[in-house]
């Protein structure tokens, strides 16, 4: 079975993981233009998302042709890309979440 | 191919139903338990209501729209007898729709057990009555879509959303009609959207519209994107965003309509639930799915498509939920919940425009009486709350 990610538009910087995969393995990009693979640099979850080219801090990250967030520090080449590597231009508390549930931080149960 | 036509239902304003159901409506929270053992082993009675004690215009309009939706034949209002809206306001607008129904409050009519059988009563005469409404053929120009996302994952922007905006497309151009929502899922979009619009008029609703969304929530310092979807890949709400806004394909936007509003002609509509500024500064945009779903079956909409990556379980009442997912995971987790695969676009075992035609095939299938997967395993979730919106009155609310 090919391991398989989808860049829907010919600028983004990062494509969305269909399946999981794990360090080291090859993932063949679909509907991509700007290359045809690239290799995992660790493990990113089906639904999430990994980069493309590696991505210098306060650059756009490109998903559908259009600014996402902005990078809060430099990520290499098929890494994965998420809460604790993007922030939101508009919403100041999506860097401030649990990276694996999402959940907030600040938030006391107890 | 779905180029079909279906038997309807048709109602006195012209309006035709996919189904004919009965609506009972309780008016306060006291009455919710009373309602529900009325509706209890009578399949086509649906039940909602407000559980305010407290009036409020919009919770009123809502109520009304729903009352008075294409889908229902006849409607019976319990409340308990102090608040505020009032059960008999609620029937007599709904007779003048020309549908029959019937109210009563329990204070009046001796406790639980009399009441329940008093209702039961009503809902046979009701039934009796909406039996007789003339069935007529039905078809794409006849039929208001709603469609609403939740529990998005990385999938919902790739494949759920994007196949139900092929077929938005394709319905559009057959003359039907096509409705989304969720503006504070439109985060960054501005451009985006004020470029669809059909007349100068309609780009400056659609930037009001935005404006109004983004600043709200700025002003409430929440963004609609929940631990799932940042657990299912989005990690922004921009990114939800463009993947949310892809449910309304690619047609011009006709204009925007507000909660319990209609689309004034056929084409695709932009429904706007945020609450408008007023003295009362509280109240939630999209508390939850079902809410979203209730607005969109307010519009009219007889048939309401619900995306879903994470998978859901619930279901609408008065108006049919189809459930979709973009996951296939998902899809073979939650099969007895789940009406569609979009995932198939991603699984390359279908083209994009092929899963459209077979969405619109299964959407047909609805409309002409077979039962999506939230009917037949009875799920009818339904949430009407406190919300202000400067919309005209239909009837200055229901207080007696």
């Amino acid at each position: 079975m090919p391991i398989e990610c989808f860049q829907v538009d010919a600028s983004d910087n990062v494509a969305t993981m269909l399946q999981d995969v794990e360090t080291g393995a090859e993932i063949d990009v679909l509907g991509g233009v700007s290359r045809k693979t690239v290799r995992a640099a660790q493990t990113v979850r089906a639904g999430h998302k990994v980069t493309l080219c590696a991505i210098s801090e306060g650059e756009p990250i490109v998903k559908y042709g259009f600014q996402i967030g902005a990078a809060t520090h430099a990520i290499a080449e098929g890494e994965w890309v998420h809460l604790h590597n993007c922030r939101s231009l508009y919403d100041a508390r999506s860097s401030h979440l649990d990276v694996d549930t999402g959940s907030r931080t600040e938030t006391h149960y107890a | 191919m779905p180029e079909m036509e279906w038997q309807g239902y048709l109602r006195p304003d012209g309006r035709k139903g996919v189904r004919n159901l009965l609506l009972v409506v309780y008016t306060v929270q006291c009455a919710e338990f009373v309602a529900h053992a009325v509706a209890q082993g009578e399949p086509d009675a649906h039940v909602i209501g407000f559980p305010g004690c407290y009036d409020n215009e919009y919770a009123i309009r809502l109520l009304l729209a729903l009352a008075r939706h294409p889908n229902i034949g006849g409607v019976l209002a319990v409340g308990l007898g102090c608040e505020y809206t009032q059960p008999a306001r609620i029937a007599e607008v709904v007779r003048q729709s020309g549908r029959p129904a019937e109210s009563f409050f329990i204070q009046e009519n001796g406790g639980t057990r009399s009441s329940i059988e008093l209702g039961k009563q009503m809902l046979a005469q009701l039934r009796e009555r909406a039996t007789q409404t003339p069935r007529v053929p039905m078809g794409w120009p006849d039929l208001t879509v709603g469609c609403e996302c939740g529990g998005s994952d990385g999938t919902s922007g790739l494949a759920g959303n994007p196949v139900v905006g092929r077929f938005y497309d394709w319905l559009v151009d057959r003359g039907g009609s096509a409705i989304f929502e969720e503006t504070v899922e439109m985060i960054g979009l501005r451009k985006v959207l004020a470029d669809r619009a059909a007349t100068a008029e309609v780009r400056r609703q659609l930037e009001q519209t935005y404006d109004k969304a983004e600043s709200y929530c700025r002003s409430v310092r929440q963004y609609s994107v929940s631990p799932g979807n940042f657990a299912g890949g989005l990690t922004t709400i921009e990114e939800k965003s463009l993947g949310a806004v892809a449910k309304s394909g690619t047609r011009e936007i006709q204009g925007v309509i507000r909660v319990a509003e209609r689309p004034a002609h056929p084409g695709l509509w932009l429904l706007d639930s945020v609450p408008d500024e007023t003295f009362m500064q509280f109240g939630y945009t999209n508390p939850n799915d079902t809410e979203g779903i209730m607005d969109l079956i307010s519009a009219g909409s007889q048939i309401v498509l619900f995306v879903t990556g994470r998978g859901s379980v619930i279901g609408s009442p008065i108006a049919p939920l189809i459930k979709i997912t973009g996951n296939s995971r998902t899809f073979r987790n939650m099969g007895d919940d789940i009406d569609f695969n979009a995932g198939c676009v991603l699984d390359g075992t279908s083209t994009m425009d092929e899963a459209a035609l077979s969405l619109a095939q299964l959407v047909a299938e609805t409309a002409a009486g077979s039962p999506s997967k939230p009917e037949r395993l009875g799920h009818r979730e339904y949430f009407i709350m406190y919300k202000h919106q400067n919309t005209p009155s239909l009837e200055q609310g229901c207080r007696a």
